[in-house]
């Protein structure tokens, strides 16, 4: 069982960045009035964050990178280690880690690769960054994790369009001795595979003609294979079956209750499901910061840009007590319980081309 | 569980639905406008008050109020 604890690393500090608000699903005219009031109401979305064409996760990700380093005062050539973690990476070819080692002026020893998760991006990146850096690799690294998520969105597809926001998140952390242990209780089901995916584009199913031809799914979803399909009822009962006891099962490995964390940030999936989990464990609303009225479900960003957004001031004053869950498309979710000391978090930036 | 309060606990999660509207043999797709966020609402109230779980199959194979009830009466049971 992948439940485990990684001493001597610290988070130092973290950055969210956002194109402008552009879009308002008030404004949704796809689907009547009604739905548009219904699906604000329980889905909780309301102002969508799109990236203008041209504008990928790593430039969002650069930006909060360069504000960040600029804050921390960090000498980048200390850098050794960078993992950039999303589904819409620059190119298909090359990695897109190596192009922003060399944009944000890294170092030829920095280590720099691309993983391709979603949802769970940000529990998954934490996990790997802390271990690199436990086995000595590097003193100094860069979690970045983001997505553009409304590249592949149809607009005439109601399960996803007015869901999905863009965002890009960078993330400092440093090896110290004396820093308490992040626990990680990751997990993996694949036989869900289908819940949510893009069918064509990749090795399995290539690029074809074929792939834009817009079909008729059902009443109000219209899509191609090359947009993003997410089934809502399997993701519902996914996330209401494997969270909670994803969750507490870390806290019984830790020996701590839900009464020792200050925070609990889950990955913003939709404000129903959120809520259903938040009452499952019992938890005030106070203690479960929300991000998703304001940016929509940003995929692996949705962790970070909640804690900036929402706990900059907490983060950035004292000690914070945080388990952080995600989980999505995979299927893949986990957890992480980690303590934060004073971090450089400057306020989320907006993206100006 | 009873239906009466099966019935209570849905009408308590749905504004739109008049308390005394929904009965056990109601077809629930013409009651309130059934939509896909309805139906989410609907297994939210099942999962938290009784922790079962209800898939888009109970849902397509259920026509009334009943029909939902039963199924998920048989899994407490078990």
């Amino acid at each position: 069982m992948a439940i485990f604890s990684i001493p001597s690393i610290r988070l130092t500090g973290m950055a969210a960045s956002v194109p402008q608000p552009s879009e308002h699903n008030a404004d949704y005219t796809w689907i009547s009035k009604k739905e548009r009031e219904y699906l604000i109401r329980n889905i909780g979305v309301e102002t969508r964050h799109v990236a203008p064409k041209g504008v990928t996760t790593s430039d969002l990700c650069v930006v909060a990178a360069e504000k960040l380093l600029n804050e921390l005062n960090w000498d980048r050539k200390e850098i050794e280690l960078l993992i950039f973690v999303s589904q819409s990476r620059d190119y298909l070819v090359p990695t897109t880690a190596c192009i922003v080692q060399d944009r944000l002026g890294l170092s030829h020893s920095c280590i720099a690769y691309d993983v391709g998760m979603g949802c769970s991006g940000y529990v998954y990146g934490l996990s790997m960054v802390a271990s690199m850096m436990q086995s000595g690799v590097a003193k100094k690294a860069l979690l970045m994790v983001g997505d553009i998520s409304t590249l592949t969105t149809s607009y005439r597809d109601k399960s996803t369009y007015p869901l999905f926001g863009d965002a890009g998140t960078v993330t400092a952390l440093e090896f110290n001795p004396g820093a308490t242990p992040f626990a990680f209780n990751l997990q993996t089901d694949g036989s869900g595979y289908k819940a949510i995916m893009i069918k064509d584009g990749g090795a399995r199913h290539k690029m074809t003609r074929q792939s834009f031809d817009m079909k008729k799914i059902s009443k109000g979803i219209i899509r191609s294979r090359l947009n993003v399909e997410l089934d809502g009822i399997e993701v519902f009962n996914f996330s209401l079956r494997e969270v909670v006891p994803n969750i507490k099962s870390l806290l019984k490995y830790t020996e701590k209750s839900l009464d020792d964390i200050d925070f609990l940030v889950f990955h913003q999936a939709n404000l129903l499901i959120n809520n259903t989990l938040r009452k499952m464990l019992k938890l005030d609303p106070e203690k479960v910061p929300y991000s998703i009225r304001e940016y929509g479900n940003t995929s692996g960003a949705s962790v970070p840009l909640t804690m900036v957004s929402q706990l900059r001031e907490q983060l950035t004053t004292g000690k914070v007590k945080l388990m952080l869950s995600a989980f999505g498309v995979g299927l893949s979710w986990g957890s992480v319980l980690l303590e934060t000391d004073g971090i450089v978090c400057p306020e989320v930036i907006e993206f100006d081309k | 569980m009873n239906i009466d309060t099966f019935i209570k606990q849905i009408e308590d999660e749905f504004d739109d639905l008049k308390p005394g509207v929904l009965k056990p043999d109601s077809i629930f797709r013409e009651v309130f406008e059934w939509n896909s966020i309805n139906a989410l609402i609907l297994i939210a109230m099942v999962k938290t008050e009784y922790d079962v779980t209800i898939s888009a199959d109970d849902l397509i194979k259920s026509k009334t109020v009943n029909d939902i009830y039963s199924r998920v009466a048989s899994r407490i049971e078990k």
